[in-house]
């Protein structure tokens, strides 16, 4: 199917200029790199896929570092996507300082950020997809929104997400599924929906009363000659992970019996290629490609996996097209007789220095963000770490976020939620305001203040922990673990419920946390309904703001029990 | 901005937030032992060892709300006068009352096919145990996960 070619093609351009150290000049990286070579893919048959997911609401270019831990548990540790580093790498067959290496690892991280900038923009990703249109022809073409596009920036959060339906409304895709859509509340998506030209698909979502389909389960679609059904499956346990008080007539679930029906329902009505478009996350679709007949091909979201082609599944190509506006995913399909004989796949990363920006998404980009520009533009401090979210246990802005939460609240420990959204400053940038509601803007921001004792503590980090690393996907939620501010601990990924977290200290004595003392502790994101407290995000400006200058101490207060 | 840290520390709230913590402050009421499980089971198969298949139950893998837990049991029979299913008894094992409910069929019923919601304590095994006209007892168990929520990516 794919060749390394592929995918290596425009990566050996300049790898062979690296050597790494010191780097390739930004003008030399932009010289090497085209935007032929990153649209350059052999195409095949009729049909082609072109899936993004989980922008979170991310219009401009950004820098996203992928994360330093990624484990996989049971029979998913070690292959994609629990690669991460070096072992990525030399998996893909990267060269260390290419294009492609920077796009997916964190290895020298800053020096590359530096050299290639920044990737994304809804604007350049516009260019991408027209071009590709046009090379294709539109009847050949599906653009598959995969999700969590509604929320993750200030202007989403100020529009109730308008900024963003009006930008992807240019793209014209052709269905899109859901998870941080939900917290918009029940009425604001029905409303969304409502005004939206393409369908937005949820398989997995029935009323509480009836347990009847809330959403469209399918979309058919005549691509290239070829009927194509795309089911779509929205985040699973949003009601679990997000407030289930935001859309409490709804229900959601795996439900494969309910998938399964739709799959077989689709191929009935004449479907000679069934699209998964999912957000369950990558290993739950991993297992679910074996446990579901009739699936060709998964559109994965959810978990912010990039995985630089599909990877086959017992028949099924699943490919997992990264997060904020990063990659564009393209799968190509050749259909022959009512089967799939024939695949090239790729993620395409937007290096947002050498394309040319889509004129009329850049003006709609500007237009919506016009009225928030001072705001947006609005200088609070200025780091000298590297400030970055993901990874399974901490990062960097989360470490500031814990620090904030206990001095502005007084509290002995601080927890914040292992959300994988989130972009990254580089050392020596600006934090602006849009960079801060880049971390924190969701409409459930409150910071509690509240007694826990030191056993309570220990449940909460067990439970997250688990939703985690069971060992089954199919109980996995698809967060990072829960982090802590002010206090220490153990953690083995690979043992139980229960017995995963053990050595829990109290940072400030050095102490073991006691399991029946009470201790004050600050967090954010409470999925209880009438939680109160300040905003975070009012409460992180006013802390930022204050210190001028962030440094960031390096954090080894999780520590892995190695197997 | 000029708000005050006082402002952010405001008052040490007493109730309703946080992690949904409640779930753990609460009951020290003992769970169903086992053999209170393993004793209704015997009841109600009158002796006989259950065997495997011929029921479906249906659960989520993890539960979105402990207190109302959706369950729908279907037994394979040709409901007829000499073979059909006489009754579904659903057990909670970690419930402080393992017995959740008992439905009656008779061949009238057309099929055994029923569905109610549960409270569930913790995480935790529920059973269905079907009762045929015959005598033949079967079972099929499922685990279903109890969750403090939060914290989802």
């Amino acid at each position: 199917m794919l060749t390394r070619r592929d995918f290596l093609q425009f990566a050996s351009v300049t790898a062979a200029l690296t050597g790494f150290s010191g780097g390739l000049s930004r003008v030399a990286a932009q010289q090497s790199l085209t935007q032929d070579d990153l649209l350059s893919f052999d195409a095949r048959g009729q049909i082609t896929l072109l899936h993004m997911t989980d922008m979170h609401a991310q219009l401009k270019p950004i820098y996203f570092r992928p994360p330093s831990e990624n484990i996989g548990v049971g029979a998913y540790a070690g292959i994609p996507p629990h690669l991460v580093g070096d072992d990525f790498l030399s998996h893909f067959g990267l060269e260390r300082g290419s294009a492609l290496a920077y796009a997916h690892t964190m290895v020298d991280y800053v020096d590359l950020a530096r050299t290639y900038g920044r990737l994304g923009g809804l604007d350049r990703t516009a260019t991408l997809i027209k071009a590709i249109r046009a090379e294709r022809g539109e009847d050949k073409v599906l653009l598959l929104d995969g999700g969590d596009t509604w929320q993750g920036s200030y202007t989403a959060l100020k529009t109730d997400a308008q900024d963003m339906v009006d930008c992807m409304a240019l793209l014209k895709p052709d269905a899109m599924v859901g998870h941080w859509e939900f917290t918009l509340g029940e009425e604001r998506v029905m409303e969304i929906i409502e005004s939206m030209e393409y369908p937005f698909l949820a398989s997995n979502v029935v009323d509480n009363d009836w347990e009847e389909p809330v959403f469209e389960s399918t979309a058919m679609r005549d691509v290239g000659g070829a009927r194509v059904a795309i089911i779509g499956q929205a985040m699973p346990y949003t009601p679990i992970a997000n407030p289930r008080w935001m859309f409490p007539d709804w229900s959601f679930g795996l439900r494969l019996e309910r998938l399964q029906q739709n799959v077989d329902a689709a191929r009935d009505n004449g479907a000679e290629v069934v699209v998964l478009l999912s957000h369950n996350g990558f290993d739950v679709d991993r297992k679910l490609a074996s446990d579901i007949t009739g699936i060709d091909v998964i559109l994965t979201g959810h978990t912010h996996d990039a995985i630089p082609r599909a990877i086959n599944v017992d028949n099924t190509l699943v490919l997992a097209s990264g997060s904020h506006g990063k990659f564009l995913g393209r799968i190509d399909l050749e259909v022959k007789n009512g089967k799939v004989v024939d695949a090239n796949s790729a993620l395409i990363p937007v290096f947002a220095d050498v394309i040319t920006p889509d004129a009329d998404m850049r003006a709609q980009i500007d237009k919506v963000r016009k009225p928030f520009d001072s705001e947006l533009n609005r200088v609070i401090a200025k780091t000298e770490t590297l400030l970055y979210r993901r990874g399974n246990f901490n990062g960097t802005w989360d470490d500031l976020i814990c620090d904030g939460m206990m001095e502005m609240r007084d509290a002995e420990l601080s927890l914040s939620p292992g959300f994988r959204w989130g972009t990254t400053n580089l050392p020596g940038d600006d934090i602006t305001i849009d960079d801060l509601y880049n971390q924190t803007a969701m409409s459930y921001p409150s910071v509690y203040r509240l007694e826990f004792t030191g056993e309570q503590l220990h449940t909460i980090l067990e439970d997250v922990c688990d939703n985690l690393f069971n060992k089954d996907p199919y109980f996995q939620q698809g967060g990072d673990m829960v982090r802590v501010g002010g206090m220490g601990y153990t953690c083995d990924p690979q043992a139980s419920i229960g017995s995963r977290i053990s050595d829990m200290t109290f940072l400030k004595t050095g102490e073991a946390i006691d399991p029946g003392r009470s201790y004050v502790v600050a967090g954010w994101a409470s999925v209880n309904e009438g939680v109160e407290g300040p905003a975070i995000y009012d409460l992180m400006e006013q802390y930022i703001s204050d210190r001028k200058v962030i440094t960031i101490e390096k954090n080894d207060a999780v520590k892995l029990k190695s197997n | 901005m000029n708000t005050s840290k006082r402002e952010f520390l405001g008052k040490t709230l007493t109730a309703g937030a946080g992690l949904a913590v409640a779930a753990f402050l609460g009951s020290t009421r003992a769970f169903a032992a086992a053999e209170d499980v393993q004793k209704a089971i015997e009841e109600f198969a009158g002796g006989k060892t259950p065997g495997e298949g011929v029921i479906t139950l249906n659960t989520p893998e993890i539960a979105e709300n402990g207190n109302s837990v959706p369950v729908s049991v279907s037994v394979e029979s040709p409901m007829t006068e000499d073979d059909y299913v006489e009754s579904v008894m659903i057990l909670a094992e970690g419930n402080p009352s393992a017995q959740v409910a008992t439905f009656h069929f008779t061949p009238a019923s057309g099929e055994a096919v029923a569905s109610t919601r549960m409270r569930l304590a913790k995480t935790q095994n529920v059973l269905a145990v079907a009762k045929m006209s015959n005598g033949d007892v079967f079972s099929a168990t499922n685990n279903i996960k109890v969750t403090i929520g939060g914290c989802g990516g």
